[in-house]
C-alpha cells in the first residue's frame, strides 16, 4: 500500500545547530521522526555531515508560535524612527575616547 | 421555514462578511507581495502569497526533491562494485548527500503546507514528475563519473541562481545544497580524469559514458525557452532568474574547456565557439526523445519507480511501529502524571 | 564558488581524525601477526559496510538512509585504516587486499556477511555486532600498538553511535506493533547462532599479548548487554548454541562468495589499472 496512512506517518521538527562553543543555536532545517529521541539523531546524521555542529535542538513544529506576518504592519513599527536606543546616535563625543 | 432555512440567513451575511474580508485581504497582501518581490526580497512562509505563486513553487520544489531521491537510484547501484575503496566511500557519501538534498527540499516544500506524505504518494502513484536524466540507466563505471561531472554540473549551473529564489526557505535549502554539492562535481570529473589517463579500455569506458550523457545532460535545462510556458511567470516571480536556454549555454561554455582538460571529446560535430556571439554553438538536441522521457517512457522509468515503491512499502511495518511506540511511550508518561498529580 | 552566508548552521569543517592515508604515510608496519589481526578486524567492518550500503534508497524513511549510509561510512573508513595498515606487512595496498584476495583468505565473520533481510533482521545484526565492536575498542584503545590503539580511539567514537542507534530500534520494533515484534523477534532468531563466532579464541589473537583483545573476555560483558536490550523491548534472546563450522580460518558462510563477486567484479576486470 502506499504511504498516506497516518499510522505511519512521522511528525515535523524544526532543527537548531549550534556551530561551535559561544554561538546561538541557529535554525538549520528540518526533519521528521517519530520521537524526540529520534528526532534529535536524525537530526545528528542528516545536519551535522560535515562538522557544523556541536550541539542539536529539536523542537516540534507545531510548538512553535509566530509572531503575525507583517503584511498587516504594526507589529515591528514601534521599534522604527527611535534613533537614539542606538550609539551612532551621540555624535558630541566624537574624538573623545573610550566613549 | 425550516429550521435548516432559519439558520441560514445569518450565515449568509456572516459569509459574505467574510468573503469581502477575504477580498481586502488579498487585495492588500497582492500589494504587499509586490512590493516585495518588486524590491528582490524574500517571500516568508507565513506572508500571503498568491494561489498560484504557491502551487507553482510546491511544483518545483517537490521536483527537485523528487530527483533528489530517484537520483539516488543509477549511482546508488555501484556502491556495491565501487572500484577501489576510497571511491566507494566517496560515491556512498554522495549519494547519501542525495537523500539529504532530497530531505531539505521536502521541508521547504513543506513550509508552503503541503506535507511531505502527499509528495511521496504523489511520486508512488506515477503523477509526479523528475528530472528524466535519471531514467537512464548508468551502465558502467565511467557513467557514474558522466553523473557526477555533467550532471551533478548541470545540477549546479541551475541551482546556483535558485539560491537567490525569491521564496526564502526554497534558497535557504539551495544555499546548502550547493555548498555540499560543490565536491559532486569534481569527484565525478576525478574518476573521468582517471580513466581518461588510464588503460586504453579505461579510456574507452570515459569516452562511451561522456558521449551517453552529454544530450541528456543538456536537456536537463528543460525545453528550449520558446516550448517553456511557466518560465516567464517564474522568471516574473523571482523564482527563475535566468531561461532555460541561458543556463544551457552557460552550462556548454562551461564544459567545453573542461573536457578538454580530461582529453576526451563532446559527441556534438556542430560545437564550435561563435566569436561574434562570445559563446559556443552547438546542434539542436533530440526534443522527441525528451518528451517521450518526460511522459515516462524512459529506458528505465518502470524500473526506477518499481524500486521507490517497494522500498515504501517495505518500510510501512518499520514507520508504523516507530508511530505506535511514540505513542505508547507518551501514553505511560501520561499516566505517570497522572498518577503523580493523584498522589 | 562562495555563497554570501552569515549562516553558523551551514559552515563545515574537515574536523581532525586520522585516515587511511595519514596511515600509510605514517611509515609505521605492522608485524605478520598483527597484520593478521587487523584483517580480522577490518574483513568484518568491510563486509558489514559492504552489507549496509545496499541500504541506501531502499530504508523505511530518508533520515533513514542517511543514518544507515552514515554507518556504513563509519564501517568503510575503519576498513580502509585496518586494510591499510595490514598491507604494511606485505606491502600491500588496502584495495590489494579488499580486491585482490580469494574468498577463503578473508576473516570475517559468519554473522557481517548475512544477508540484510527486512529491516528487523538488519537492525539484529547490527544491535549484536556494534555491542560487540564497542567492548572490543573500548579495550583495544590500550594496544601496545599504537596504530591499532588509534584506530580503535577513532572507531570506538563512531561505534558508541551505531550501538545507540541499534539499541532505539530494537525498542521501537519490539514494543511497537504486533508485526513488527513478531519480524525483530525473528531477526533476532535468524542470526543469533552467529554470536559465538565473535567470541572464539583464534590464531593469531592467542599468541599477541596486549597487542590484541582476547574474544573470549568479551563475551560475558557482550552478552550482558543484549540481553539487557533485548528484555527491555519485550522479545527473547534466542535459545540457541553457536552455528559449528567457522573459526576465522576459511570456513565461511555461502554469502562471502556473491558478496565478493560483486564488490571484487570490476577491479579485477581491469587489473593494475587506478581509479
Amino acid at each position: 500500500m502506499s504511504s498516506s496512512a497516518d499510522s505511519s506517518s512521522w511528525p515535523l521538527w524544526e532543527v537548531f545547530i549550534r556551530g561551535s562553543r559561544g554561538l546561538s543555536h541557529v535554525h538549520a532545517g528540518s526533519l521528521h521522526a517519530p520521537d524526540a529521541t529520534m528526532a534529535i539523531r536524525n537530526a545528528r546524521d542528516l545536519y551535522t555531515r560535515r562538522n557544523e555542529g556541536t550541539s542539536v535542538w529539536v523542537v516540534p513544529a507545531e510548538a512553535i508560535m509566530a509572531s503575525d506576518p507583517d503584511s498587516k504592519g504594526g507589529y515591528f513599527e514601534s521599534a522604527q524612527g527611535k534613533s537614539y536606543r542606538h550609539a551612532t546616535y551621540y555624535t558630541q563625543s566624537e574624538g573623545v575616547k573610550h566613549l | 421555514m425550516s429550521p435548516q432555512n432559519h439558520q441560514h440567513a445569518p450565515l449568509r451575511l456572516a459569509d459574505e462578511a467574510d468573503a469581502a474580508a477575504a477580498r481586502d485581504e488579498a487585495e492588500s497582501g497582492q500589494h504587499r507581495f509586490d512590493e516585495i518581490i518588486a524590491d528582490d526580497s524574500r517571500i516568508e512562509p507565513r506572508d500571503w502569497m498568491p494561489e498560484s505563486y504557491r502551487k507553482s513553487l510546491v511544483r518545483q520544489v517537490s521536483q527537485h526533491a523528487h530527483s533528489e531521491i530517484i537520483g539516488m537510484q543509477p549511482e546508488g547501484n555501484w556502491i556495491s562494485r565501487a572500484p577501489s575503496l576510497k571511491r566507494k566511500a566517496i560515491l556512498m557519501a554522495k549519494v547519501q548527500d542525495e537523500a539529504g538534498h532530497g530531505l531539505y527540499l521536502y521541508s521547504a516544500a513543506e513550509t508552503l503546507g503541503t506535507p511531505r506524505e502527499d509528495m511521496y504518494d504523489q511520486l508512488y502513484s506515477g503523477k509526479a514528475k523528475y528530472s528524466s536524466i535519471f531514467n537512464y540507466p548508468a551502465r558502467t563505471w565511467a557513467d557514474v563519473g558522466a553523473i557526477g561531472w555533467l550532471v551533478d554540473g548541470a545540477a549546479i549551473v541551475n541551482q546556483v541562481p535558485l539560491c537567490r529564489a525569491s521564496y526564502g526557505p526554497y534558497g535557504r535549502a539551495m544555499v546548502r545544497i550547493c555548498k555540499e554539492e560543490s565536491f559532486h562535481q569534481r569527484q565525478g570529473w576525478e574518476i573521468l580524469y582517471s580513466l581518461s589517463h588510464g588503460t586504453q579500455e579505461q579510456r574507452e569506458m570515459a569516452q562511451a559514458a561522456v558521449d551517453r550523457f552529454y544530450g541528456p545532460a543538456l536537456q536537463m535545462f528543460g525545453p528550449p525557452d520558446g516550448d517553456s510556458p511557466n518560465s516567464q511567470q517564474s522568471m516574473a516571480w523571482n523564482i527563475k532568474r535566468f531561461t532555460n536556454d541561458e543556463l544551457r549555454q552557460r552550462f556548454v561554455d562551461m564544459i567545453v574547456p573542461q573536457v578538454e582538460a580530461l582529453g576526451l571529446t563532446l559527441p556534438d560535430p556542430e560545437l564550435k565557439w561563435n566569436e561574434e556571439r562570445g559563446h559556443y554553438d552547438f546542434a539542436e538536441l533530440d526534443w522527441d526523445e525528451f518528451f517521450a522521457v518526460i511522459k515516462g517512457n524512459g529506458p528505465l522509468s518502470r524500473q526506477r519507480l518499481e524500486h521507490y515503491r517497494s522500498a515504501r512499502d517495505e518500510g510501512a511495518w518499520v514507520r508504523e511501529a516507530a508511530v505506535a511506540y511514540a505513542n505508547r511511550v507518551s501514553q505511560e508518561q501520561d499516566r505517570d502524571q497522572a498518577a503523580l498529580i493523584g498522589a | 564558488m562562495s555563497f554570501a552566508s552569515h549562516d553558523s548552521a551551514t559552515r563545515q569543517s574537515q574536523g581532525e581524525a586520522i585516515t587511511a592515508e595519514e596511515i600509510a604515510a605514517s611509515g609505521a608496519t605492522a608485524d605478520e601477526a598483527t597484520a593478521r589481526y587487523a584483517l580480522i578486524l577490518g574483513d568484518d567492518a568491510l563486509m558489514l559496510s559492504q552489507r549496509l550500503g545496499a541500504w541506501v534508497s531502499r530504508a523505511p524513511e530518508l533520515e533513514e538512509d542517511v543514518a544507515l549510509a552514515n554507518i556504513a561510512l563509519d564501517l568503510l573508513g575503519h576498513a580502509r585504516f585496518l586494510l591499510t595498515y595490514a598491507g604494511t606487512a606485505w606491502g600491500k595496498s588496502e584495495d590489494d587486499l579488499a580486491y585482490f584476495r580469494e574468498e577463503e583468505e578473508f576473516r570475517s565473520c559468519r554473522l557481517v556477511e548475512q544477508e540484510n533481510g527486512d529491516f528487523g533482521k538488519t537492525i539484529a545484526r547490527q544491535l549484536i555486532f556494534s555491542f560487540y565492536q564497542h567492548e572490543l575498542y573500548s579495550r583495544l584503545v590500550h594496544s601496545t600498538d599504537a596504530t591499532l590503539a588509534a584506530i580503535a580511539e577513532k572507531a570506538l567514537k563512531e561505534v558508541d553511535y551505531h550501538q545507540d542507534h541499534a539499541a532505539q530500534w530494537v525498542l521501537r520494533l519490539g514494543l511497537g506493533t504486533e508485526e513488527s515484534s513478531r519480524r525483530m523477534q525473528a531477526g533476532l532468531d535468524s542470526v543469533w547462532s552467529y554470536v559465538e563466532e565473535l567470541f572464539t579464541d583464534v590464531e593469531p589473537i592467542t599468541e599477541l599479548g596486549d597487542v590484541a583483545v582476547l574474544p573470549s573476555t568479551l563475551r560475558e560483558p557482550t552478552l550482558n548487554r543484549l540481553h539487557q536490550v533485548i528484555e527491555q523491548a519485550d522479545l527473547s534472546v534466542p535459545d540457541m548454541s553457536g552455528a559449528h563450522g567457522a573459526d576465522r580460518s576459511g570456513r565461511h558462510s555461502e554469502q562471502r562468495g556473491f558478496i565478493l563477486a560483486e564488490m571484487q567484479v570490476l577491479a579485477r576486470r581491469h587489473p593494475g589499472a587506478t581509479w
